[in-house]
């Protein structure tokens, strides 16, 4: 007869302990992994920004810009940062913790602007800024949208002349820039071949035709890269840039193919939160969350005596399983995350409550102390259920619908409080109905004082009757 | 407490008192819709070398006007962070440029920085028209699709119940109750003290949807059970009284446990989500009450079809 609360029991305590262990991992590092609480940017700081491709885009574009993209995040060295498409012709980044966010926004989404330069014969060297006829103002971003590139890296020497642009970067086919290294001995030097498309095409086939052996100049956010020898006419905008050695051919490829966004970016929305903001409102709501708590705890104890001790044994346990999940999968904690877990305490005694209420009225009803127990729950659980059920179905669409805000904002409080739901259904129908069976059968808590009975008579239950 | 379903038409009352103000409130003013559903920017600074009293909210007017962003609202007020008290603006203004946004930043905080020393931007969120437009239609897909997914999983939960449907529309009805309410005092307070609809609102919103059905259900899942057991001679009025009192102790602790953790949230938490939090306190406190005073009830006005007296009797009140 025992063994039926002792496996669940012990269930209870594996589990509790389990995440307990994860909650309290020191250095946040449970077996290996990183279980650091990830916070969202409105409690640690940092920039969130959708932006919006500029005109008709398909499926392969923006997958090449979100990796042109990703790759300039991984060079501001910003950790934990999200680079995601969203619907057809959309990009969401996130960047958390980043320093200059204006700064970081305007690097990401510059268009880096390519260009094949005609130098008049000149070679000029790697890092010179100059002026191209596509983009004759390199220093002052334009206010036209099609231009708002800036050097990268503020050289104070601007060549005066301007320089004709042979091809635009939008008409680079970047699916066809690719490496070539021949095994070939004599022909040895790697490769990077490349094809234009357009009006770009047919004016880089009448350039080569008629400058063979002179130089041409690879442009990006006017700024010379390299400055190539026309080998042959390039007819029909297709080419190849050999240079001497392999790292040479796989920086010229990464600039061609990476280095320029393949598509205007227009910013929809931006969301900007400094880092004092944040962790002030870190500190409000850990006072908040744990004020609540206690009052909560407090109210369940007077109230409702013994199970309302055993209900806070179970919040305590509910809240260390909801903080180590958090850490486990992990969850991005929100301040809308946190007034999410906030609610679902409420929701967790609510299923507490139920319950005991159930017990008290079977308990007036002269039945003993174990078997009210059982039927308390067996009477609360329907309707537990379908108010779980139909706040599962709101917190669903919420998480659906907060897509639309472009924001993690809504999606993690509708995510914690479905889990809060879940979980408060296993602390109150497992947790609680395992301690309250376990300590119905010790004889030293018989006593119905403990259970609000004997000395607490109940107006409202007495008219009701 | 015997009678409260007797009284039925005057707790219908109290709930028209409070949404019929709100409703001619919206009427008049509507409400006050912040940047996710209007579109706009807005921009929270901190001055850290000045006094509020240092701060004219029209001059930083004029300096966002002379940098491109006409008809900035301005409030200025004191903030403490990490225990210091710093004087702090928020300026709502149309949306940042699409194409040139970082300029405008650099340029509007270079030129508050000349005038005002230090400037920090503790925030700042832009949000276009496409989004906006947006979301407003996610927000009313949201709602509507909340209601009609719990009307029908209440149309089946309760199909053992003589008249299940019934029960989800009272539901329904009861929810629609606690939107009105939570939309009318949202365009007082809008009124009164600038409260925004915001997508913290529209979270608020469907929190109250949720909790409201969640109130509701419990106090039917009495009146289910306790038809099951009904006594020869019940009249049905008696069933739903008694479920309501018994049911009540629940309400009313839930309630407060719920009471307890928000004013802990608005007293403590961060000024963010204040507003979340107070919408979030007037939609539960009108959850529980539709749930007692108006979705039972109007479980015992549709088993009479009592609407067949209303307009022959002239009044509705019963005493």
């Amino acid at each position: 007869m025992r063994n039926r609360e002792i496996v669940p029991f012990l269930f209870i305590m594996l589990i509790t302990a389990l995440c307990a262990w994860i909650a309290f991992a020191p250095d946040n590092t449970w077996l290996g992994r990183d279980v650091s609480v990830r916070l969202g940017l409105d409690l640690q700081g940092g920039t969130q920004v959708l932006m919006k491709a500029d005109g008709v885009v398909d499926k392969d574009i923006m997958a090449t810009a979100a990796t042109v993209i990703e790759r300039r995040v991984n060079g501001l060295g910003v950790s934990e940062a999200i680079v995601q498409l969203s619907g057809k012709d959309r990009i969401i980044v996130e960047l958390p913790g980043v320093r200059d966010p204006e700064q970081a926004i305007e690097t990401l989404r510059g268009t880096g602007r390519l260009e094949f330069i005609d130098t008049k014969g000149k070679f000029l060297n790697e890092g010179t800024i100059v002026r191209t006829s596509g983009n004759p103002e390199p220093k002052v971003p334009a206010p036209d949208p099609k231009k708002p590139a800036d050097p990268a890296n503020p050289q104070p020497t601007v060549s005066p002349e301007v320089y004709q642009s042979i091809t635009d970067g939008r008409d680079l086919d970047t699916r066809q820039v690719s490496l070539r290294v021949t095994n070939d001995k004599i022909s040895a030097k790697p490769a990077v071949s490349f094809a234009f498309t357009g009006q770009s095409a047919s004016d880089l086939a009448t350039f080569t035709a008629a400058n063979i052996q002179k130089p041409m100049c690879i442009v990006l956010d006017n700024v010379i890269v390299s400055c190539p020898v026309v080998q042959s006419a390039l007819i029909g905008g297709s080419g190849e840039i050999t240079t001497n050695a392999r790292a040479d051919a796989e920086k010229i490829l990464n600039q061609l193919k990476y280095g320029s966004l393949p598509i205007t970016l227009n910013i929809e929305s931006s969301r900007t939160v400094s880092a004092t903001l944040g962790a002030n409102s870190v500190q409000s709501s850990i006072i908040a969350g744990m004020v609540g708590l206690i009052i909560v705890a407090l109210f369940m104890i007077v109230y409702y005596r013994l199970p309302g001790l055993l209900a806070t044994v179970a919040l305590i346990i509910y809240t260390i399983i909801i903080y180590a999940v958090h850490k486990i999968i992990p969850i991005t904690l929100t301040l809308s995350g946190i007034a999410g877990f906030i609610l679902s305490i409420g929701l967790a005694v609510d299923a507490n409550v139920l319950i005991f209420a159930r017990l008290k009225e079977e308990l007036r009803n002269k039945r003993s102390l174990l078997r009210a127990v059982d039927a308390g729950f067996d009477e609360a659980w329907p309707a537990i259920r379908d108010s779980s059920a139909s706040t599962l179905i709101t917190s669903a669409i919420l998480f659906v619908f907060g897509n639309s805000f472009g924001v993690s904002l809504i999606k993690g409080f509708a995510l914690t409080l479905a889990l809060g739901i879940l979980l408060s259904l296993f602390t109150a129908v497992v947790v609680t109905r395992t301690f309250l069976r376990l300590i119905v059968r010790n004889g030293a808590l018989q006593s119905l004082w403990l259970y609000e009975i004997s000395n607490d008579p109940d107006l409202q239950e007495q008219s009701a009757v | 407490m015997k009678n409260i379903v007797s009284l039925r038409y005057i707790w219908f009352l109290i709930s028209l008192l409070v949404i019929v103000p709100g409703a001619i409130y919206f009427a008049l003013f509507g409400l006050r819709t912040g940047i996710d559903f209007a579109g706009g920017a807005l921009w929270d600074l901190h001055f850290t070398t000045k006094q509020i009293s240092d701060l004219n909210t029209e001059k930083i007017g004029a300096i966002f006007a002379e940098n491109g962003f006409e008809g900035a609202q301005v409030q200025v007020s004191t903030v403490k962070v990490n225990g210091k008290e710093i004087a702090s603006a928020v300026v709502r203004t149309k949306e940042l440029s699409a194409t040139a946004p970082e300029q405008q930043q650099r340029t509007i905080l270079a030129a508050l920085t000349k005038v005002y020393g230090e400037v920090q931007r503790e925030s700042l969120q832009s949000v276009g028209p496409t989004v906006s437009a947006e979301a407003t239609r996610s927000a009313a897909i949201a709602v509507l699709g909340a209601c009609v997914a719990i009307l029908i999983y209440l149309t089946v939960a309760f199909r053992k119940a003589p008249n299940p449907f019934r029960y989800g529309v009272c539901a329904i009805i009861a929810m629609l109750h606690d939107v009105l309410v939570v939309l009318g005092m949202a365009a007082i307070l809008g009124h009164y003290i600038g409260l925004e609809v915001d997508a913290y609102f529209l979270t608020a919103l469907l929190t109250i949807i949720s909790f409201s059905v969640h109130d509701t259900i419990v106090v039917f899942d009495r009146i289910r059970e306790n038809l099951i057991h009904r006594r020869s001679g019940e009249v049905f009025d008696d069933i739903v009284n008694h479920s309501i009192v018994q049911t009540l102790p629940r309400s009313i602790n839930t309630q407060l446990t719920s009471v307890f953790t928000l004013t802990a949230l608005v007293l403590f938490g961060g000024v963010t989500i204040r507003n979340l939090v107070l919408v979030l306190l007037i939609g539960l406190i009108s959850g529980t009450y539709s749930s007692i005073f108006n979705a039972s009830q109007l479980l015992v006005v549709w088993e009479h079809h009592e609407w067949r007296n209303w307009f022959r009797r002239g009044s509705s009140a019963e005493a």
